[in-house]
């Protein structure tokens, strides 16, 4: 600043310390010299750290070593700029004036003025030509709609009411094998699929059905399904119908079956019926059989769409 | 400034040549001529921010997403956005040979397989719970000091969108390593779309590309929302609440000197950059050190998701739990009629619930103004007991999600207390109504009890026992320490020239000299 000329005229005013409202960080404030010392060490520490993080990475160390060097690093490299700030940069009080935001009722008027004026050169006068515009542009957003979304899947129909559960289906465990009579111990259960869709979305996400093997050999679960579980051998969906989860844990002893997902619990004695839980509806039933050979088959499909409602579900399929 | 004529010769008369402010006064004047940036930029040099340890809790949210946007950066380097399925040929054992698909394998990889790999999708995760932790508490502060009045109505609304579309963003982005938890999740997000009337099954088979789960287009589909369209509004809604902060300014707590008309605090430099980098650096570590020694999602032990398989004890990232108590506690009410069905069991819990709570978060700003009718400009900001009503709201308002979050462990809590879990579902389906209504009332009472208490705010004055000589004892009254207000001074605008007086002089006397 040798130039003379540009150097404005100083005055002296009377500023606080750093730090001031505080009683307890004064003596800092008050100290320049010693909390320089202080954030300087801070800063070396920081420097080894975030070397370390260099060293550690070009070693491959473990996780735990990388986060410990670059968090601690970054951590003293942060605060001791933060300190710095806090004891060696002014802190005022200093004040500034805000504006106002609003602008004068003039500038508001001409702005109104020529919206409104300007609009109304559009809207009165070329009548025709703004309602065709307005035309063009409205069926553009509407047919816009249909690559944004029409494009991105098909329309559901009835596919969400169906399975691959069809008369004669043979039941079979994740890795395709058929299930026999010796298949389940009493109280066992399994999750079977329809023949042929394991290892299928469809097969996995929706015809999920899971097996149990009760005591009893006359096992009725709803009057009207007396022949639906063979030799104790009952099928339910596994899609909760409340979310869809599957309903995967069961108590053997109360014979429930409990989705994890939202604790609905399902009767299995009665034919699925939530006894507890959000869920609205039983689980449906699959009504079983055993075939020439021994094998569990589907008598029929399911009587009724699978796991959560939808607005088009009926209680049919 | 006119060109030196003559080509300098020496260093000094190079730098004589430059003018008093040397070669950053040049490049100040080249900037000048190109960009006219010296009158607004001395004003924003000079802008004033200020101090309290609540405004910091924005700079969290602001700098977590800095840390999300450049781990996440690392992350899709390596993570493959695919649902095709491979054979397993990492270096994690247990997984060797098993197909999976290519989100899991290349997730599973990162983590293992790619140095600080594991650190940055870890720092990731916890970037994300720590982004939406600290906009909720940020929004806390907001509303419970009434900084949301007129005229900064805008800016909160813009704050919503920014914690709503934060919420998407972390579910879309928690659903992409394709593992048995988030899978779990997509599962419930399909039939919660599902769940809506009329138009609810089209929308699930649009978003999905058919029936759950779909024909392997969710993971590209998530992953192109996660990476790009969500982030890319959240930037521009970023960029508009902070635009406004600048142009509205901070609000401030009362204070000596500090009015509606101005801003009393640090200046934006070098104080303000110094303290906000610092913190910068700081939440950056902490999140880094979270990423290194706490292990979060772990999706190896977790295993690729599969439709039928689920595993006990599922409970999504925090800031979800809400909307998972509230499916949790909802009664089975199934509306079935004329050959449709309203799952209103889902509906309302897990679409209608969220919509109301962000729906009033978003006209709140006004619901107040009109029932007050107050239509000034509120650049000061209330302390939460001046405004009981205000505050009991916010309380109920904070009641009712804290019950419903903690309502998504209630088959945790049962065997944690060993209580049978309808004990439970009935405790929260009770408390959720109830608690919100008790800590209304319990909260505006406490505010005009305070409001009534003598000396409240007040720092107090130590009181000093002292013995006398014949074994007298009595008690006094400290003198006033710095801070109590006797010797604060008043706020001034901020110099050009700042000089830090020696340490000798400053020492005991308790100011600075400036020059201005």
């Amino acid at each position: 600043m040798s130039d003379d000329q540009h150097e404005p005229t100083r005055t002296k005013v009377p500023m606080p310390i750093a730090a001031f409202d505080d009683p307890h960080l004064g003596d800092a404030a008050r100290n320049p010299q010693r909390v320089e010392a202080i954030v300087g060490g801070i800063f070396v520490l920081a420097i080894i750290f975030i070397a370390g993080f260099g060293a550690a990475y070009w070693q491959n160390w473990d996780p735990w070593i990388l986060g410990g060097t670059i968090g601690a690093g970054l951590f003293l490299l942060g605060f001791g700029l933060t300190a710095w700030g806090k004891y060696l940069m002014p802190q005022g009080p200093f004040v500034e004036e805000r504006h106002v935001l609003a602008s004068s009722t003039e500038e508001r008027d001409l702005m109104s003025a020529a919206l409104v004026e300007r609009t109304a050169v559009v809207v009165k006068r070329r009548k025709l030509l703004g309602g065709l515009f307005a035309l063009g542009a409205g069926i553009f957003g509407i047919v816009a709609l249909f690559p944004l979304l029409r494009s991105l899947g098909p329309v559901p129909g009835d596919t969400l009411a169906l399975t691959n559960w069809r008369k004669g289906t043979r039941l079979v465990d994740s890795n395709g094998r058929p299930v026999h009579l010796e298949t389940l111990v009493v109280g066992g259960i399994m999750t079977v699929y329809p023949r042929g869709m394991v290892n299928t979305d469809e097969g996995q996400a929706t015809d999920q059905t899971v097996l149990i093997r009760v005591q009893r050999t006359d096992f009725t679960t709803v009057p009207g399904r007396e022949t639906w579980a063979p030799a104790g051998y009952v099928a339910y969906s596994k899609a909760c119908t409340h979310l869809g989860c599957p309903v995967g844990l069961y108590e053997t002893e109360l014979e429930l079956l409990v989705c994890p997902c939202h604790q609905s619990m399902f009767n299995v004695r009665n034919g699925a019926v939530p006894q507890f839980g959000p869920a609205p509806r039983p689980l449906p039933q699959l009504p079983l059989t055993f075939d020439a050979n021994g094998y569990l088959v589907a008598q029929a499909g399911y009587d009724q769409p699978v796991g959560p409602g939808y607005w088009t579900r009926s209680n049919t399929t | 400034m006119s060109a030196p004529s003559t080509t300098p010769r020496t260093k000094r008369q190079a730098k004589a040549a430059l003018g008093p402010y040397g070669r950053a006064g040049s490049i100040v004047n080249d900037l000048d001529d190109r960009l006219g940036i010296a009158k607004g930029g001395r004003v924003f040099l000079d802008k004033i921010f200020p101090d309290h340890w609540s405004f910091m809790l924005g700079e969290i949210s602001l700098y977590s997403f800095v840390v999300l946007l450049a781990t996440g950066v690392f992350l899709s380097l390596y993570y493959i956005p695919s649902a095709h399925e491979v054979v397993y040929h990492g270096s994690y054992i247990p997984l060797r040979g098993q197909r999976v698909s290519e989100a899991y394998s290349s997730s599973v990889g990162l983590s293992f397989d790619v140095r600080s790999g594991l650190l940055m999708r870890q720092a990731h995760h916890w970037a994300a719970d720590i982004f939406l932790g600290s906009i909720a508490v940020h929004m806390a502060r907001v509303f419970f000091t009434g900084a949301f009045r007129k005229p900064r109505e805008f800016n909160w609304i813009v704050g919503v969108s920014m914690l709503i579309l934060g919420i998407v963003n972390g579910f879309l982005g928690y659903s992409l390593p394709d593992d048995l938890v988030s899978g779990t999740g997509i599962r419930i997000a399909y039939s919660i779309i599902e769940s809506i009337p009329l138009v609810g099954s089209y929308l699930a088979f649009f978003v999905f590309g058919g029936n759950y789960p779909g024909n392997g287009v969710i993971i590209p589909r998530f992953f192109i929302l996660h990476v790009l369209i969500v982030p890319l509004i959240l930037i521009g809604l970023l960029a508009a609440h902070l635009g406004l902060l600048v142009k509205q300014k901070h609000t401030q707590f009362k204070g000596r000197g500090k009015t509606e008309h101005n801003v009393v605090g640090s200046p934006m430099f070098p104080t303000f950059i110094a303290k906000t980098t610092g913190f910068l650096f700081m939440v950056t570590a902490v999140i880094f050190l979270l990423g290194g020694f706490a292990q979060i999602n772990p999706i190896w032990q977790f295993g690729q998701y599969e439709p039928y398989q689920i595993s006990y004890a599922v409970q999504p990232d925090w800031y979800m739990g809400w909307l998972d108590g509230a499916l949790r506690i909802m009664p089975s009410w199934e509306w079935v009629g004329w050959g449709h069905t309203i799952p209103l069991e889902v509906f309302l819990p897990a679409v209608i619930f969220p919509g109301l709570i962000f729906n009033i978060l978003i006209v709140w700003p006004f619901i107040e103004s009109r029932h007050t009718k107050d239509l000034a400009y509120h650049n000061l900001l209330d302390r939460p007991r001046d405004r009981p009503k205000r505050t009991g709201a916010g309380a109920a308002m904070l009641t009712l999600l804290g019950m419903v979050f903690f309502a998504s462990s209630t088959d945790v809590m049962a065997n944690f207390f060993q209580v049978p879990l309808i004990w439970v579902l009935w405790f929260f389906r009770i408390a959720v109504p109830v608690t919100p209504v008790i800590a209304y009332f319990l909260a505006y009472k406490i505010c005009n009890e305070m409001r009534a208490a003598e000396g409240i705010g007040k720092r107090k004055r130590a009181l000093v026992v002292s013995r006398s000589a014949t074994g007298e004892y009595s008690t006094v009254e400290s003198e006033p320490r710095p801070g109590d207000g006797a010797e604060e001074l008043d706020a001034v605008p901020v110099p050009t020239y700042i000089d830090l007086v020696p340490p000798e002089l400053a020492t005991g006397e308790g100011v600075r000299r400036v020059m201005r």
